[in-house]
């Protein structure tokens, strides 16, 4: 039902994204030797009830990844954007 | 009831007369008639059997809410239970049976359950059936199962069509009754798409109670008239509305006329599910008339005034000849002055001590008798209605009255289950009485009786539709609302007086047989709330969802609570508001069509030559082949022999290939795989393990490096699209700086494995010009190419432990190269192998493979451990050197030989140590199985704790599904060449 605004292609129907959760998670720089920054990103994530910002790729699109601005309550759907321009655009 | 047709009026086709079945019995109506109207037409009095009580049951109503009148309609494979004979069109040959009496409804067995009542009241089950023993409930299940249930469906599967439309409109109206089609009039005229959704066969809503030729008929036609002009308008009848959910999306489902009654399957879809985006919405959606509670109120005969008034004009039917219309509302009075005025003898008698003078002076006029202040005790009769007695509010006087017909009316509640299914909770208003629909974002209206009072459904229609189609951006000019006369209504009346207690069953729930001394039960009981009473007694959960009981059973719990009707909260409205069938729901995604098939580029030839198909994920592979056996069994043994004796060739194109170029490409592997790659050389492949960030094993595969910027990676079929998405989500989110691209070209390439001692000859004479002698074409060596002025790869892997090859066309040379290869190979005996012989193959290498790789083993595990390296980062390190991942209990991989020939191997036995006690989850459990070739006996791979450390030992392979248990030893998993001399070839 939801209908995501990609920002290469317009605004889709959620079958045609995937979903990857969290985007306001900062994944430790790459050779971080450190099992407990893994371990929190990896297992632990806050679950918020309301405005939430997530991944979602366009997979049967443009592939890009995207951060879309979705409220957890509601499933009213904001602004999108393509995440490598950073999580909080 | 004595029920006659009238000679005039209705919206019935007097000269198209229709006939159909009813349980084997010919019976006739009128194009217009819906099955109940037939039914009462030919004087089918009983339409069913309660569920619980096994009471017979009458129509109660004339719409969507009928909660007695399920029949099974259609017969063999278009067998349809459970269908409410209201909203069923009467169809040339339609065939229906009554439900839930057995030998029939007439006279039904299940009837004596009556008897036994007060054991059965609400919630016996939770007081009952629990002894003498623990086992003794499944021996009581089997009894109960059968009588619970209503109609019985059908075990064949379903040869009817369904199909689904996704459709987008500016305006969305649902309900084409007055303030419908008002409001669809504006929002059209303004030029706005407009989708105007009615679920019965007629649009009018509750003009359809009016007469033929009077005042509502004519605005109803008006109105129609009107719509049918404007081009942007669509009108869909037979159409319900089931849910509303995110995004303003709804749900519709389409009927077609018959649908469900014919033997003949029509040529196009039975059912159609519409998935509609609106940008606004406004629910039409009118109101549902409440019965009475007082005693014996379920007897046949006994129906809502208004639909007594919709059978008299809609369908020329006057249901009965001396009437007692049982009131609380103005409406129960248009129902008593329009049945004298068809020549039925009147009473009325009206719960509020005061009515209108007009009402009065009309009802005089008609001679129709009236008792005002007084409330029905009781009903009497056994299988159809005689009589109610009545007592006097002020004096406590009984009065008897005969009848062959009640009408009653508790009022009208607003029908507001869409405006709740995306979480706004309706409201209690106390000056009208009723939930009313909350507040809606500002995209949703609603008009008409729907809000809870009938002030005038045209000029809100009117407003709405133009306000909706502004909001659409849409100014063009609407006009006026239609003028028509219509007062204040209330939905419920002021001034109904509380009722004293009753005799008898009083029912408030017909479908789950609740009665008010359940409701009385569950208070006692201390299930209080509404949410409680409702699933402590059942009110409100069969298929009509409580539209005729949630009212009276919320009165109810008020009453003896003490409390306001507003303070208790409401149980929630869900999706869908009427039942709908899986089959539209599902529409054409059956079968093959539940999801996409692909097929490799030699689908064709496999299907010409003998293959039987497997679906592996969404692809067909070729299983096996015809030439080698007539069963899988037989056939896979063989293929394996050849492979490993001379030369097979395998279609291996289903697997995952993704193209890698970039400056940073080998960086990028070096942080994915868990070995290097930045390293390999050009020409070369290796092997790769890439980890989930939690340290499990995600995939494994082959990458190949063709240029000094470009590799080319396989992966497993069932995991190439993960991996493609996650390569993409590490360069987008986590490496945007780095230079790399990926493609996927999984559907670009046709890959083939020639495999076994002879296929390097084979590759050399079909490839002459290429050099893939052991020094050009090492193992582990690749290159690149031109075959018959195409691209082509080749290279030197092995998946099965023999000398192979693999050969990458593009996907439209596929069947060239492919065809060629066994050309040029006859000689050798080449022959084609599939899928269960490749995967048996690399069992018996000890290779492990998908059903190994389930995300939950770590590379340890799979005994992969030493691959990892120990100087660079990659992707899982750290989280794969967690302690429960580096436990020394933990299991890994072996190979398993069977030591019982008349036994077998099974993938997910479980295993124990020989001679411990088999219980809890044992110490591992096999994964692969095959025969082997090699060692002639079923060889499997597993995964024991402490692994390899237990070689030699026996174990126990556990199979509790089939009762199963064979010893087997622990062994190496490389049951074939483990120096790899045959690699090395």
């Amino acid at each position: 039902m939801l209908r995501i605004p990609c920002p290469h292609c317009g605004v889709r129907d959620y079958t045609e994204f995937r979903y990857a959760g969290d985007a306001t998670k900062v994944r430790p720089t790459h050779g971080t030797d450190d099992v407990r920054a893994w371990h929190d990103h990896v297992f632990l994530f806050d679950n918020p009830k309301g405005a939430h910002r997530e991944y979602w790729q366009h997979v049967q699109g443009c592939r890009q990844w995207l951060v879309l601005e979705r409220d957890t309550a509601t499933n009213t759907v904001g602004r999108a954007w393509l995440a490598r321009e950073g999580a909080a655009s | 009831m004595t029920v006659r047709r009238l000679a005039s009026g209705g919206h019935i086709d007097r000269a198209t007369p229709v006939r159909f079945q009813l349980e084997g019995r010919t019976l006739s109506g009128f194009q217009g008639d819906t099955l109940a109207s037939a039914l009462l037409a030919n004087d089918v009095r009983i339409v069913g059997r309660s569920f619980k009580y096994h009471r017979p049951r009458g129509v109660l109503a004339a719409s969507a809410q009928e909660p007695n009148a399920l029949l099974t309609v259609g017969a063999g494979d278009r067998r349809t239970p459970n269908l409410p004979a209201t909203l069923v069109d009467l169809f040339e040959g339609l065939v229906c049976e009554r439900q839930n009496g057995w030998p029939s409804v007439e006279r039904d067995v299940g009837s004596l359950l009556g008897l036994f009542s007060p054991l059965i009241s609400a919630g016996f089950y939770y007081k009952t059936f629990m002894g003498p023993t623990r086992g003794a409930w499944m021996f009581y299940e089997r009894w109960i199962r059968r009588t619970a249930g209503l109609g019985k469906a059908t075990h064949r599967p379903d040869p009817s069509r369904y199909e689904t439309e996704h459709r987008h409109t500016d305006v969305l109206i649902i309900g084409a009754g007055p303030a419908g089609m008002a409001a669809a009039l504006a929002a059209g005229r303004a030029g706005s798409r407009v989708l105007l959704v009615e679920q019965e066969a007629l649009v009018g809503g509750s003009l359809l109670h009016g007469a033929v030729g009077s005042a509502d008929d004519r605005c109803g036609f008006g109105l129609l008239e009107q719509l049918a002009v404007l081009p942007t308008v669509e009108l869909l009848t037979r159409t319900t509305a089931f849910g509303v959910y995110d995004g303003q999306t709804v749900g519709l489902v389409s009927r077609i006329p018959g649908a469900f009654g014919g033997s003949a399957e029509p040529p196009y879809a039975r059912e159609t599910l519409h998935v509609v985006r609106a940008q606004q919405i406004i629910y039409a959606t009118g109101a549902l008339e409440q019965p009475l509670v007082f005693g014996n109120n379920d007897l046949p005969g006994i129906l809502l005034a208004g639909a007594v008034r919709e059978y008299l004009h809609r369908f020329a039917l006057r249901l009965g000849e001396r009437v007692v219309v049982l009131s609380q509302h103005d409406s129960a009075w248009d129902t008593a002055l329009d049945l004298a005025e068809a020549g039925a003898a009147v009473t009325v008698v009206e719960a509020r001590d005061r009515v209108s003078d007009d009402l009065l002076a009309r009802a005089a006029k008609r001679s129709v008798t009236v008792r005002l202040g007084a409330v029905p005790v009781t009903a009497h009769g056994s299988r159809a209605v005689r009589g109610v007695t009545v007592v006097a509010l002020a004096d406590h006087r009984t009065e008897y009255f005969a009848c062959d017909l009640v009408a009653m009316s508790g009022g009208w509640t607003p029908t507001v289950q869409l405006t709740t299914h995306t979480g706004v909770k309706a409201v209690y208003d106390p000056a009208l009485r009723v939930h009313v629909p909350g507040p809606l974002p500002a995209n949703q209206q609603v008009v008409g009786a729907a809000r809870g009072i009938v002030r005038n459904p045209l000029a809100e229609g009117h407003t709405a539709g133009e306000r909706a189609a502004r909001d659409c951006g849409y100014d063009g000019a609407v006009g006026v609302a239609a003028d028509a006369h219509w007062a204040d209504v209330p939905l419920m009346a002021a001034g109904v007086p509380r009722a004293p207690s009753v005799q008898g069953k009083a029912f408030v729930d017909f479908q789950s047989d609740v009665t008010v001394a359940d409701i009385d039960l569950s208070l006692e009981d201390g299930f209080e709330s509404p949410e409680h009473l409702k699933r402590y007694t059942a009110l409100g959960m069969a298929t009509d969802q409580g539209k005729n009981s949630h009212h009276n059973g919320l009165q109810l719990l008020a009453e003896r609570r003490a409390k306001d009707v507003g303070s208790l909260g409401t149980t929630t409205h869900r999706p869908p508001y009427t039942p709908v069938t899986v089959g539209a729901l599902a529409g054409r995604s059956v079968g093959l069509h539940f999801r996409p098939t692909r097929r490799t580029p030699m689908h064709d030839w496999h299907q010409e030559n003998g293959a039987t198909f497997i679906e592996a994920g969404p692809w067909l592979r070729p299983w096996y082949y015809r030439w080698a056996g007539a069963d899988v069994a037989t056939a896979y043994v063989n293929e394996m022999r050849l492979v490993r004796s001379s030369v097979g060739l395998s279609d291996v194109s289903s697997l995952g290939k993704i193209e890698l170029t970039g400056p940073d490409v080998g960086l990028f592997l070096d942080r994915v795989y868990v070995n290097g790659f930045s390293s390999l050389a050009v020409g070369k492949a290796r092997y790769g393990v890439m980890l989930n960030d939690d340290g499990t094993v995600l995939d494994d595969g082959t990458t190949a490096r063709f240029g000094t910027h470009r590799y080319f990676m396989t992966t497993t079929t069932a995991q190439a699209g993960e991996v493609m998405s996650w390569l993409e989500f590490l360069l987008q989110t986590a490496w945007p700086d780095l230079r790399v691209q990926v493609v996927s070209v999984t559907d670009r390439w046709a890959a083939m494995s020639i495999a076994g001692p002879k296929s390097r000859e084979v590759l050399a004479q079909a490839l002459p010009q290429l050099d893939v002698s052991g020094a050009a074409l090492p193992h582990m060596g690749v290159l690149e190419a031109e075959w018959d002025g195409r691209p082509i790869r080749v290279a030197r892997l092995s998946f099965s432990g023999e000398l192979a090859y693999e050969v990458y066309v593009p996907a439209d040379h596929g069947i060239a190269m492919w065809t060629h290869l066994l050309d040029v190979g006859a000689p050798a005996g080449i022959r084609p192998y599939g899928l269960e012989a490749l995967a048996s193959l690399r069992i018996e290498k000890g290779h492990v493979a998908g059903i190994e790789l389930d995300h939950r083993n770590t590379l340890a595990d799979l005994g992969l451990g030493k691959m990892a390296s120990r100087t660079k980062a990659y992707v899982g390190r750290e989280l794969s050197q967690r302690s429960e991942l580096v436990a020394a209990d933990r299991w890994s991989l072996v190979g398993l030989e069977l030591l019982e020939p008349s036994g077998t191997l099974r993938g997910g036995a479980i295993l124990f140590a020989d001679g411990e006690p088999m219980v809890g989850h044992g110490r591992g459990y096999i994964t692969s199985v095959t025969w082997s070739t090699v060692h002639e006996r079923l060889i499997a791979l597993g995964l024991y704790q402490g692994g390899l450390a237990h070689v030699g030992e026996v174990v126990v392979c556990a199979y509790p599904l089939r009762g199963e248990q064979v010893k087997a030893r622990i062994v190496s998993p490389m049951f074939i060449d483990p120096a790899g001399e045959r690699l090395h070839a």
